[in-house]
């Protein structure tokens, strides 16, 4: 019985291990010096941090990408809210076609949403522009966004926001002095995950934006080339960002859920 | 003042039809629609033809493709399952609820964290000279061949489903009714029976959407099939991929497209059923 325990922890650890294996990989050979990377290891340098980062293009992509994700990060945040307290205050006729709507998107091969958006846009003169890969995102990271929402929702006393009317405050100032403040700590949670989603995503990116690449596009077309250990220090950086988005938009959460 | 009341549902319930009304149903729309156009001189021009259809259903390489890709997916969806349940157990039944939620907390950061890269890092780890054969080599074995091979494609579609399939199988196995198998132990009940005829059927739910979500995700991956799959035999999303980029073949890759969408309904719908279906007693 004892051992059998200690045999199902250590056979967590191990799917844990496969799973941050490749972060940690990345990682790793960013700073190491051979070419090809193997075991064992060569000797500690920066050399692929400063020749990625030397290179102009790398630049401009990561201010793509910074651009995209924060857009489409309140994009997101602001379309989720609202679908979240619509969904929490109000019953409607055909409220659960609304909420499938709401929720269908992620459902759909990214492939599939790329080919769709690059036809769409193309139609609208909006493809190969950065705006276009905002759209796109949104798409995508709303329904992330009214999640998180709802839940924090769910967690609101209803009669709150009636007592706020009932002492005279209209929809609105109820809105703005009890149910945003409320929500606040989700709107800032569903902000991050939505920017880590849109600063992820490259297969609809890859799709729409031409020549106006974000950083994972930029990297699916280096990793089409050969090996090159540059892509590990830009993919450093690029962990990093989306964990620290990730992590962030978590604890923001759990704090408030744990009260 | 009266009006702007009035209009207060509506500002928060019609901001989402519209967007997703125009950016989502619009373009799926579109490339439906599409896939009935006419190419001419490598231009689309509207038009209600079978043509696209014909050529790409009428064509062994496409339904190579099709099935090729059902079965992967289908085979990732059972092993991620597999792979994950004991771990899901683990973490339903025998860890405290803060190591769970921590357990969570670190599963859900890879799953939103860059799939790109640790597909990446996996072609450095499985290389012919990479660390794992190195390793390998050290106790004299190999060195194997792993890219570029069904099992690469399908380490790919671990990482990317395992995260999800863990944490919904936890939720779905943590949420079941003690009683029940307390009940099952008090009435005799081996371990083994316990399991079978008790927590599985509790946690079917959990279970079947943990697999479905693997299906949906392996079904749609362009990247794992690409670069640790070697792209050959090709997979549907390769495919729409290669239509799309090379000329103006948009509404053949529209119509790989639709028959991808049809499948996964079909599959989420008889999942649905088979989750909520028939409950003998």
């Amino acid at each position: 019985m004892k051992a059998g325990r200690l045999l199902s922890y250590l056979y967590v650890l191990a799917l844990f291990a496969f799973v941050f294996a490749p972060i940690v990989t990345s990682m790793v050979f960013s700073f190491n010096s051979d070419r090809f990377p193997t075991v064992p290891l060569g000797s500690f340098t920066t050399h692929w941090y400063e020749t990625a980062f030397s290179r102009p293009e790398v630049w401009t992509a990561f201010g793509n990408s910074a651009v995209v994700a924060l857009c489409a990060g309140a994009l997101s945040t602001a379309l989720g809210f609202a679908t979240a307290y619509t969904d929490f205050r109000y019953g409607f006729r055909f409220k659960t076609a609304y909420l499938a709507l709401a929720l269908l998107p992620p459902t759909i091969p990214l492939v599939i949403m790329g080919l769709a958006m690059l036809a769409w846009l193309g139609r609208l003169g909006l493809s190969g522009t950065l705006p276009g890969i905002i759209i796109a995102h949104t798409v995508m990271g709303a329904p992330f966004a009214m999640a998180i929402c709802r839940l924090r929702l769910q967690q609101m006393d209803t009669s709150l926001e009636a007592a706020a009317w009932n002492l005279g405050a209209s929809p609105w100032r109820a809105m703005r002095s009890v149910v945003i403040p409320f929500c606040l700590p989700a709107l800032v949670s569903a902000y991050c995950l939505t920017a880590a989603v849109s600063f992820d995503e490259f297969i609809v990116a890859w799709f729409v934006s031409g020549l106006n690449k974000t950083v994972p596009v930029m990297i699916l077309e280096i990793l089409q080339g050969n090996v090159d250990p540059q892509i590990n220090a830009i993919g450093t950086v690029v962990f990093l960002t989306s964990m620290t988005l990730v992590i962030v938009a978590q604890l923001l959460i759990l704090k408030k859920s744990a009260k | 003042m009266r009006k702007s009341a009035q209009a207060y549902p509506y500002v928060w319930r019609l901001p989402l039809l519209v967007w997703q009304g125009l950016f989502f149903v619009g373009p799926l729309i579109l490339m439906v629609a599409m896939s009935f156009w006419l190419v001419r001189n490598y231009r689309m021009q509207p038009d209600f033809i079978l043509d696209n259809w014909d050529r790409m259903l009428g064509r062994d390489y496409f339904w190579n493709a099709y099935w090729i890709t059902l079965w992967r997916a289908s085979l990732a969806a059972l092993l991620a399952s597999l792979i994950a349940f004991p771990a899901s157990y683990t973490l339903a039944f025998r860890v405290s609820d803060t190591v769970r939620r921590w357990a969570v907390f670190f599963l859900i950061v890879p799953f939103f964290t860059s799939y790109l890269v640790r597909v990446y890092a996996w072609q450095v780890l499985l290389a012919e000279s990479g660390p794992i054969n190195a390793v390998l080599g050290f106790g004299g074995l190999g060195p194997f061949t792993m890219l570029n091979s069904g099992f690469g494609a399908m380490v790919g579609y671990m990482t990317l489903v395992l995260p999800l399939v863990v944490i919904l199988q936890t939720f779905s196995l943590a949420s079941i009714d003690r009683n029940l198998i307390e009940a099952a132990w008090n009435l005799g009940a081996s371990p083994r029976a316990t399991l079978f005829r008790v927590i599985i059927p509790a946690a079917k739910v959990g279970l079947i959407i943990g697999a479905v979500f693997a299906f949906i995700l392996s079904f749609g991956d362009f990247v794992s099939p690409f670069y640790l799959g070697g792209s050959k035999p090709p997979t549907l999303s390769i495919l729409i991929i290669d239509t799309t980029k090379s000329g103006q073949q948009w509404p053949r890759a529209a119509v790989v497209a639709v028959m991808m969408i049809v499948t996964l309904f079909v599959a989420a719908f008889a999942a649905v059923g088979a989750a909520y279906g028939k409950r003998k007693s």
